[in-house]
């Protein structure tokens, strides 16, 4: 069947085999090459291979939670969503989360997600107790910090390049409200913003929403967003008696894949305008509900269609800490003359990381989408030159693009990787469009 | 986690089949106690401690074979409480080339989606008049609508399956009791692994499920699975056999 990422872009035909046991996967392995597939959230062509994707959303039963040490044990199909669903009102929140619970925790190891808490927190992988998955050989390993810790340590960010991953045990933390009690700080330029998230380390989430398009003084303004766990005691008082309880968000769906006409800078213009004076209007703090305030895009099912039939692509890099600042004006510079308008734009500043292969890196991450045409496609190779001057890399789970030439020099830990999948036999077995493209 | 199920249970049959799993998940997370049954029911451990985990509720496992209909009344009896709902998931769908030269597997599909949902509903049935309530839940499917030179054998069985839950409900609706028929089109399981599927006719295990808990509250009769079906089955219904006959479909 007909597969792409969450950018619908590239699409390839590939055979699709659902599995819903350990037996399932088992009797995939060995056949030819294979790849897992999550709930596809990653934009690009990493959880699809032609000759066979597993996919995993079958296998998804919860195993067992451990109510003094927070950690759950789940089959690695099981969503972050309804780890979210089942767990919440019991008081226990995700510990590290991407901005879409539509994911799966399989997705979330294979890409080790990063949320609004890396500078402090880390990575998903830094909850992460033990991980099993199942090998080129059909064996299913246990590995973790203590116990095959070369295969723990390259499967986080792996991106089911170390095999398919069956279950996993991972640590939620504690909360007492579905509640966040986040702080708006509007930034006119990149300086006042990059000096904010300097000065709010102690933040336990931050991430800014940044104009692209603005320049000269105002270049790089943003609405930095600070959040913290609204302890019970900070809700208003009718809602202290069910602090979990944040009512139903509507869903609404995207039902058609809208003309790309309507995304013309014009469109994007005007929306970065009114998001921009719209947030400095409600600057302070404010009682945000989780859903809202981590997955804001979740409410508008199926929104990756707003950028019609041909889909989109995602430019996340991350640059070194001393690179960031000469480097995120060089690209702010590179998409205002462009104009080619990117809808949203992200910056977030990381944290330390550890990890053979995961994406982070201390420094300032920013991420946007472009709608996808040929003159876009230039554009970000514009984009990843900047970023490879400026010593910095790419997030695969957001790349559907990226010239195996600029892979390789964005990540000299590639060839350690390929040594260490070249030893253990998993480059015949484990291979993704992605891999293939890279070269990895 | 508590035991006694103030709401009382759900049965669903074929419990192992991607809709039927997804059943029990949708009437756990609403507070029933869950009762799956299937053939080898030893392996639905996993689900059941995914399901309690989940939910907060008690689940139990029991072994079923719908064929085995002598068995039925002492499977109903067995059970740790008579269910407040029961839902009828099983069925086979054999390759219609199989079907066409190996009777021994045309039957199989015969019984596997009539003889034996039928009869465990009735075993169902007597137990809820008796007790004077209960919604009994029969999976069919749109197959049952018409005979086609695809899949006829499995369709009427179907058919069969259908006319007799439209005759039991038309029985007990004076006693109390309830029943929904199901006329799902194409759902994503694996009794349709491998099929090219047309995505806006596909539904979900979920998407049924949701169906079949709303059919079981508001009392509905009988309930087609995305909408679009009503109005398929209704043309393919009506065009006449001498055309379809000769068509392809
Ligand atoms: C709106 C949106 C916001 C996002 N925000 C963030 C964010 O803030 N931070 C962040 O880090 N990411 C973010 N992402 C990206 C997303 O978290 C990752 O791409 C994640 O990997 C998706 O998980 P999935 O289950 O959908 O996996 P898929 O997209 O299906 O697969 C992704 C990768 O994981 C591998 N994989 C999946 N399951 C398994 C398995 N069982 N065994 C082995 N390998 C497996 C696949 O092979 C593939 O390489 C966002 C995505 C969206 C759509
Ligand atoms: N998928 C569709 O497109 C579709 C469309 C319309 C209607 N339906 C109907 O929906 C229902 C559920 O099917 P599904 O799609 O979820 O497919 P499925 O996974 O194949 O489910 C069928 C279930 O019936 C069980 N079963 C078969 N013979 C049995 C027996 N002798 N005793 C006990 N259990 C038996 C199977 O048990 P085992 O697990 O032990 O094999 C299986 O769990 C079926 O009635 C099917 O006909 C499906």
């Amino acid at each position: 069947m007909k597969l792409s990422g969450w950018g619908r872009f590239p699409v390839s035909e590939c055979r699709v085999e659902a599995v819903r046991c350990e037996a399932d996967v088992l009797a995939l392995i060995g056949k030819g090459d294979v790849i897992a597939r999550g709930n596809g959230r990653a934009y690009g062509d990493s959880a699809a291979n032609a000759l066979c994707t597993i996919d995993m959303r079958r296998m998804n039963r919860m195993i067992a939670f451990d109510a003094s040490s927070g950690q759950l044990t789940a089959e690695s199909g099981a969503l972050l969503g309804d780890v979210i669903d089942t767990f919440l009102p019991r008081g226990w929140f995700l510990s590290v989360t991407p901005g879409a619970k539509f994911v799966s925790l399989g997705g979330a190891i294979a890409a080790d997600v990063h949320g609004k808490n890396h500078h402090k927190d880390g990575s998903f992988g830094s909850f992460v107790d033990w991980i099993e998955i199942c090998g080129a050989d059909g064996q299913v390993r246990r590995c973790s910090r203590t116990e095959n810790a070369d295969l723990f340590a390259w499967t986080l960010g792996g991106m089911g390049l170390t095999g398919v991953i069956l279950r996993a045990a991972f640590r939620l933390r504690q909360v007492e409200s579905g509640w966040i009690r986040q702080t708006l700080i509007p930034a006119v330029n990149l300086d006042a913003a990059m000096e904010i998230f300097e000065a709010s380390q102690d933040a336990t989430y931050s991430v800014a929403w940044i104009d692209c398009l603005a320049r000269g003084r105002s270049q790089g303004r943003s609405l930095v967003m600070l959040g913290e766990h609204a302890l019970a005691a900070e809700l208003p008082r009718h809602r202290q008696s069910n602090p979990f309880d944040t009512g139903n968000r509507a869903k609404r769906s995207v039902p058609f894949d809208l003309p790309r006409m309507l995304l013309n800078s014009l469109t994007v213009e005007a929306f970065n305008d009114l998001y921009y004076w719209n947030g400095k209007r409600k600057a302070g703090q404010v009682l945000v509900d989780w859903d809202s305030y981590f997955y804001p895009l979740d409410a508008l099912l199926q929104w990756n269609r707003i950028y019609g039939k041909r889909g989109f692509a995602q430019f996340q890099c991350v640059l070194p800490l001393e690179a960031s600042k000469s480097g995120l004006t060089a690209l702010l510079s590179a998409i205002a003359d462009e104009g080619g308008g990117s809808f949203l734009a992200v910056l977030k500043r990381f944290g330390a990381q550890n990890g053979n292969i995961s994406f982070p890196m201390p420094g300032y991450t920013l991420a946007l989408d472009f709608p996808v045409s040929p003159r876009n496609l230039t554009l970000l190779e514009e984009l990843d030159a900047i970023v490879l001057a400026h010593g910095g890399r790419f997030y695969l789970a957001k790349d559907s693009r990226m010239s195996r030439e600029t892979f390789h020099r964005s990540e000299p830990r590639s060839d350690n990787f390929s040594k260490f999948r070249g030893n253990e036999d998993m480059q015949q077995h484990f291979r993704s469009a992605q891999s293939d493209r890279l070269g990895l | 986690m508590s035991t006694e199920a103030p709401k009382g249970s759900v049965l669903v049959l074929g419990a192992r089949s991607d809709i039927g799993l997804a059943v029990a998940h949708r009437f756990a997370r609403q507070g029933y106690a869950i009762q799956l049954a299937a053939r080898n029911c030893s392996s639905l451990a996993a689900d059941c401690a995914d399901i309690a985990l989940r939910y907060g509720i008690a689940v139990t496992a029991h072994e079923f074979d719908v064929l085995a209909t002598a068995g039925h009344e002492a499977f109903v009896a067995a059970l740790p409480e008579l269910p407040i709902i029961a839902v009828s998931a099983v069925g086979t769908m054999g390759k219609q080339d199989d079907n066409e030269r190996d009777m021994a597997a045309a039957i199989t599909d015969i019984r596997s989606n009539f003889e034996g949902p039928a009869i465990i509903l009735a075993v169902l049935a007597n137990h809820f008049v008796a007790r004077g309530s209960g919604t009994l839940v029969g999976i069919s499917s749109v197959a049952g609508l018409r005979g086609r030179a695809t899949n006829y054998v499995y369709g009427s069985a179907k058919a069969g399956f259908t006319a007799f839950l439209s005759g039991l409900r038309n029985r007990l609706a004076k006693q109390g009791v309830h029943v929904v028929t199901v006329l799902p089109g194409f759902v994503d399981t694996r009794m349709t692994a491998g099929m090219d599927l047309p995505a806006k006719l596909t539904a979900q295990p979920a998407e049924v499920a949701d169906a079949i808990a709303v059919a079981v509250s508001k009392q509905r009769n009988v309930i087609y699975v995305r909408w679009m079906w009503r109005y398929i089955m209704l043309i393919i219904r009506h065009i006449p056999e001498g055309i379809f006959k000769k068509m392809k479909i």
